[in-house]
């Protein structure tokens, strides 16, 4: 077995050591670690992780291989991979290629067999930080250099690099419910759900007015998940603010939540860690259920701002740290979540919230219905 | 919703004496939820009929009846408490149907009793396998093609059906019970009628045989709010054919891709949910299709605590029962606190970054004759896990906590190269196939082949593949030359120091201490629910090879229990039971414990038993380094049975402190010789005795002592190989066949006295002072392991004469030994004459039947002793002495049915009952006493 050795270096300055996976190179970003134990494949190619460095805790990884109906986009969006055990080789009759293929495939540089434990930890004390992984350049100092020029996820915009340039289409144009999906990197699955429930999907890019989507005609109003600050993307914030005006059905997951609540005046901050796995529980404040939950971010809405904000109501708690999970528009067919109710990877608990958003389209169609109706009958 | 207020007294059934797929995780599960109920001010009232359980304690529950596990124990205690509610799924598959038949008999509802944890008709539907298969397919859930038959014709009708191979399931049976794979028609007959009749209610299902399909489990949580949690996926090793008890599994899955896993997922949401509405803990087990479909069928869903989720919360750190058993009375998920982090909530699932591998214990040595093949019914007796950063780790810790006599996983020189024999081996597997597969890989069977054989996972059969790669890297280098890389690559992958030296060629110190001049240390991470997302609040540890230790040694002075290890015939709960009693003494006494185990049933290995839990092998090289990491001021070895016994003479002379009794003491009575001469000189008789090496010095010896003899090695557990022979060419037989499989051992012979009365006493003693904590008196005459006697406490007919010697005796032995801690001794009686059999210096597997008996805490006594705090004197003793308490010996012969029930020194019980009689003329010990001969082999 030919090894390559490799390094990792963290903003502070702490070193770990260990073996070279995927692409031979060097690769920097804001490290994070998922805890999720299965699904690696779904988390390394959601756009969400774009330029993030990943951490897996879980033990092993690239056990079964990759599969091509497992991938949220077309290519791995994390900046670089760093595990405990990494298998070159895998088993699983329908997997088409190895994890290590897929790495070099899609340029992605990794490390592994260092104690991510210990890792974890430190970041888990000293939070969020960049770091960089080489397995070209062994010298620390030199890597150190490099990392000075990696900018702060804090402040930093990152749609832009995973929306899609063009609109496109997705689903049956015959389909029920006609949905107007922003893209600010969106997962596969949040498509898939939607047509799944009788849904006709135009994916819009990152910046796309109102008028530009009321040109579809839409029934309701998506928006994605994606990475980056969402304080730093005043555009999709004042665009977003009008289509909540507008009256449309809209659902918001994740980055595409935290831009509904800065849309509305509410505020958002940068998280110690962040949540990133897929056994995260959450409550629905209005059903007193729970839900256990995929989530990845990295920034959160205020429960301060919510609290502060009498024309909003929060839906859904973190039960671990108390964190907002999910909000509602009082008066409006608006709601969003924090957490991933696509899932993929993850548990299917909260696949209700699509149902809940078709739901609103249905009622939003009926009363605009009975509006034109009512137009009618005054007319005459 | 919060808890239920109007459950003031709750009744916990426990699961009875130990037997094949009902062992100590039962226990531990029954303690869990006895102090789980208690911390909510219920009052809890406990009956179970096993005294060496720790959940029997006084201080567990609030009355705890020894009773039979039988109808009219629990309308005794009805009769006598006002008992709100019963929590029946803590006591496996024996309280469940305990608990169903008192429904039926309607004897809930008469004292107004409301079953909690699981409703009746969910077990119903569970073990009912025609109601479940029409349930299954009503939700949509895929079961395997199959059908039930309720004679004989209806079998063999459904049999013509489906072809062989097929699977024979008798209804509502324990550890799989009769279940079968039929290969061929010619066998059919046979297990049919075996099937049905073992069936309570006599019907079997036939399921077509889904043989090398990958095996699953998941254990589940749900709440009243219908919350539902997945805590732990297990993946078994060994695939579809083998019982889960007796499959190598691992957790977490490690060949399963997040979409199938969601499927499974939700596919055991929906059976839970399907299956009646109750709050608590379930078990579902699945296949999956090892083809690109990955098809998933259910095989089965058990409502209740199982021994899979008693590995769960070892693997996990998320106490089940303790959980399921707020869940019961009314607790939401949500409401609760995750009890390793204490910050965060316990509606959640737990994630590992570590890798656990258990292995069962089997015992076929005790049953000759019995076919040794693995299959559907579980034959192990208990079990091992081990803990590591990566699968290959775990692997070999848990190969080191077997105590088979090997190092690992292979690099110790025992081999099979017959390549015959591995390849008959991996396609029938028994107990040793997974070294045989490790040894066919090395031997250069093609890879192919293997996989064919076993329809083991690939990445499993790499895993081990890649070791044999290490090894032959390894193999080339010397103990001066071996680079650090390699030696930290060797530890990382769980290497033992002695599997290395034998890579080496050189001896395990060399490789510790070459291995520390290198800086190579193990260091000690958190088991914490939650793969470091958290801080954990819980010392819950285990050993790898990596950068930052997580253990932090406290000033405070300390003292270590190590643990007896896996449950195996000869050293089973009793033994868990003192080292827990050890544990809370010695806390009592204001030092910090630790303890060292690697059994995941046991109560020692619930994290909140002792100050700081290490998991790791009872393994020498993992205790040093523990004891050079911890310092503590002593090791209490008594306790935990031989395993913790035998490695006194090593941590005696690497200079580390022996609490109680000493080395040279243990030595003392186990060396016969040195023994006899003790007692030679104490003018105490023993049976005319010899030590031979080879056949021909027994047949010499033999004129001198006379038959019959008893034969048997020196330093064995439970009667192992020992057996009386009352000619010459049954002796030359027996101790060829022993030299042949344990070389070089020792072989004792002892003049054994026909139609003797065998008794024994337990006593405490400071080395000073000695308590005779009881007296037991077997019911069999000498000949059957104490084991397997039938005992009673005290002894029902041994004159003041016998009395007084034993009494006299036992006090000059354990002064003697200059024992300080426990003591058990051997007599046999004959013609009002009392001999010495043997002595031990440890705790016995009598002592908690005596502390149950007499109610009063021996083990805790005797710890105080032995770490010097308390001398004998200092206790007042009060025994409750009342009618006789008899010991009831257990067996599972069932799970054997080709072996006939025979008893001799060679103990074959997996567990005891205790059973309370006022006078002699009670008609149950008439009965055995009645029968004492009709057992004993030749």
């Amino acid at each position: 077995m030919d090894k390559n050795p490799a390094v990792l270096v963290l903003e502070d300055g702490t070193v770990f050591k260990g073996q070279a996976i995927g692409k031979i190179g060097t690769t920097s970003g804001e490290i994070a670690f998922n805890t999720g134990m299965t699904g690696y494949q779904e988390v390394f190619t959601d756009p969400s992780y774009f330029k993030q460095i990943l951490i897996m805790t879980t033990a092993h990884i690239g056990n079964y291989g990759v599969h091509p109906g497992e991938i949220e986009s077309d290519s791995m969006k994390i900046a670089g991979l760093v595990t405990k055990k990494f298998s070159p080789g895998f088993s699983r009759a329908s997997a088409n290629g190895s994890l290590q293929g897929f790495m070099e495939r899609d340029a992605v540089v990794g490390i592994s067999d260092i104690d991510t434990r210990a890792l974890v930890r430190h970041i888990r004390h000293k939070g969020a930080m960049n770091a960089i992984i080489s397995s070209s350049e062994l010298d620390v100092e030199k890597l150190k250099a490099g990392l000075k020029t990696v900018p702060s996820m804090d402040g930093l915009e990152l749609s832009s690099f995973v929306t899609t340039e063009k609109p496109y289409l997705a689903g049956n144009e015959s389909a029920g419910y006609r949905v107007a999906l922003v893209d600010f990197g969106v997962k596969r699955n949040i498509i898939r759900c939607l047509v799944e429930r009788d849904c006709f999907v135009k994916v819009f890019p990152m910046n796309t007015t109102l008028a530009e989507i009321n040109q579809f005609n839409p029934d309701g109003i998506m928006l994605s998940n994606g990475p980056g600050d969402p304080a730093a993307m005043p555009v999709a914030i004042a665009n977003v603010a009008e289509m909540v005006k507008s009256g449309t059905p809209i659902f918001g997951i994740c980055l595409g939540h935290q831009i509904l609540a800065l849309s509305q005046g509410l505020k958002t901050a940068k998280m110690h860690n962040g949540h990133r796995g897929i056994n995260h529980p959450i409550k629905n404040l209005l059903t007193g259920k729970g839900e256990i939950t995929s989530q990845n971010h990295g920034f959160m809405v205020t429960k301060e701002s919510i609290d502060k904000n009498s024309e909003i109501e929060m839906t859904h708690i973190h039960l671990n740290d108390e964190t907002v999970a999910g909000m509602c528009l009082k008066n409006k067919p608006v709601f969003s979540v924090q957490y991933h109710p696509e899932a993929s990877a993850g548990p299917h608990d909260s696949r209700y919230l699509f149902d809940q958003f078709i739901a609103n389209m249905a009622e939003a169609k009926m009363e605009g219905r009975d509006r034109k109706i009512e137009k009618v009958i005054s007319k005459k | 919703m919060p808890k239920d207020n109007s459950l003031k007294s709750v009744l916990i059934i426990g699961s009875g004496p130990i037997v094949i797929g009902q062992a100590c995780e039962f226990d531990y599960s029954g303690s869990q939820a006895a102090r789980s109920l208690r911390e909510e001010g219920i009052e809890v009232t406990l009956i179970n009929s096993n005294p060496a359980t720790i959940m029997t304690d006084p201080t567990m529950a609030h009355n705890v009846y020894l009773l039979p596990l039988e109808v009219e124990s629990i309308e005794l205690i009805l009769k006598k408490h006002k008992i709100d509610a019963v929590l029946p799924t803590m006591g496996g598959q024996t309280a469940l149907n305990l608990a169903i038949k008192c429904d039926e008999l309607g004897i809930w509802k008469e004292y107004g009793v409301k079953i909690i944890g699981v409703d009746i008709a969910a077990i119903e539907i569970t073990e009912n396998r025609e109601s479940f298969r029409k349930l299954m397919e009503e939700i949509g859930v895929p079961m395997a093609p199959q059908a039930t038959a309720k004679s004989f014709l209806e079998g063999k009708g459904i049999a013509q059906d489906f072809g062989y191979p097929l699977c024979i399931r008798p209804s509502y049976t324990l550890g799989g019970s009769g279940a079968a794979i039929v290969y061929e028609e010619a066998d059919f007959d046979k297990l049919l009628d075996r099937g049905l009749h073992l069936s309570p209610i006599h019907e079997v299902m036939l399921d077509k045989a889904l043989m090398g399909w990958k095996e699953y489990e998941l254990e589940l949580l749900r709440d009243n709010n219908d919350n539902v949690v997945i805590i732990c996926s297990i993946e078994n090793f060994d695939p579809m054919g083998i019982h889960t008890g007796d499959s190598i599994t691992v957790a977490p899955a490690m060949t399963l891709s997040d979409t199938t896993f969601q499927k499974m997922r939700d596919m055991a949401i929906k059976m839970m949910r399907a299956i009646g509405n109750f709050a608590g803990g379930c078990n579902v087990q699945f296949a999956v299709s090892p083809d690109e479909k990955e098809d998933i069928i259910a095989i089965e869903i058990n409502p209740r605590v199982s021994r899979s989720s008693a590995l769960a919360s070892k693997a996990t750190g998320y106490p089940i029962a303790k959980i399921a058993s707020k869940l019961a009375i009314g607790y939401n998920l949500d409401e609760l606190k995750n009890q390793i982090t204490k910050t965060t909530s316990a509606l959640f699932e737990p994630t590992l970054d570590y890798v656990i591998v258990k292995i069962p214990r089997w015992n076929f040595g005790k049953f000759p004759g019995t076919d040794t093949r693995l299959g559907l019914q579980m034959k192990s007796v208990g079990e091992v896990m081990g803990i590591g950063r990566s699968f290959q780790e775990a692997l070999q810790k848990a190969c080191q906590s077997l105590e088979i006599g090997r190092n690992g996983l292979g690099a110790d020189g025992r081999e099979v190269t017959d390549q015959n024999k591995l390849l008959y081996s991996l396609g029938n597997p028994s107990w040793d196939r997974l070294f045989h597969i490790y040894d066919a890989i090395k031997l250069g069977i093609p890879f192919k082949t293997i996989k064919e054989k076993t329809k083991i996972d690939d990445w499993f059969l790499r895993q081990i593949e890649e070791l044999i790669k290490l090894e032959r890297v390894i193999e080339k280098y010397r103990i001066d030359d071996i680079p650090k890389d390699l030696m930290f690559e060797a530890k990382q992958k769980g290497y033992a120091d002695r599997q290395i030296a034998h890579l080496l060629r050189c001896l395990e110190s060399e490789v510790y201490n070459k291995r520390t001049e290198m800086g190579i240390r193990r260091v000690y991470k958190l088991v914490d629910t939650c793969a470091a997302e958290f801080e954990a609040q819980t010392p819950y540890y285990y050993s790898t090879f990596e950068a930052e230790n997580e253990s932090v040694v406290t000033p405070k002075k300390k003292i270590v229990v190590l643990g007896s290890g896996p449950n195996r015939i000869g050293q089973g709960i009793e033994f868990d039971y003192s080292c827990v009693h050890g544990v809370l003494a010695a806390k009592e006494c204001g030092y910090e414990t630790i303890m060292i185990n690697c059994n995941p049933e046991t109560v020692s290995t619930d994290f909140d038993t002792a100050d700081k839990l290490y998991f790791e092998p009872v393994f020498w090289e993992h205790i040093y380094d523990i004891i050079q990491h911890e310092k503590p001021v002593g090791v209490i070895v008594q306790l935990g049975g031989q395993t913790a016994l035998k490695l006194a003479q090593k941590l005696d002379r690497y200079g580390i402190r022996i609490l109680g009794t000493s080395f040279d003491a243990l030595d003392l009575a186990e060396d016969r010789g040195r023994f006899s001469n003790l007692l030679k000189e104490l003018g105490i008789p023993y049976p005319k005795f010899g030590v031979v090496e080879s056949a021909e010095q027994a047949l010499e010896l033999a004129t001198d002592l006379g038959f019959p003899l008893l034969v048997r090695p020196s330093y064995v557990l439970g009667g192992q190989k020992m057996k009386i022979v009352i000619n010459k060419e049954d002796l030359e037989h027996h101790v060829v066949d022993i030299l042949n499989e344990m070389p070089e051992n020792q072989i004792l012979l002892d003049h054994f006295l026909t139609g003797a009365i065998e008794a024994e006493a337990d006593a405490i003693c400071d080395g000073k002072d000695v308590y005779i904590i009881g007296i037991m008196q077997h019911i069999e005459p000498a000949g059957i392991h104490s084991g397997d006697s039938y005992a009673v406490l005290p002894p029902y007919n041994l004159g003041d004469l016998v009395m007084h010697q034993i009494e006299e005796i036992t006090n000059k032995i354990a002064v003697a030994l200059r024992t300080v801690g426990l003591i058990n001794i051997q007599f046999a009686i004959k013609d009002d004459k009392v001999y010495v059999i043997e002595a031990n210096p440890r705790a016995s597997r009598t002592v908690p039947f005596i502390a149950k008996a007499y109610q009063e805490p021996y083990v805790n006594y005797a710890a105080k002793v032995m770490l010097g705090e308390k001398k004998v004197k200092d206790f007042k003793f009060a025994p409750v002495k009342k009618g006789y308490a008899i010991k009831v010996p257990v067996f599972s012969y069932e799970k054997f049915p080709d072996v006939n029930k025979e008893l001799g020194p060679e103990m074959k019980s997996t567990g005891e009952a205790i059973r309370f009689i006022d006078t002699l003329r009670d008609s149950y010990f008439q009965k055995i006493y009645s029968e004492r001969n009709l057992y004993l082999s030749k």
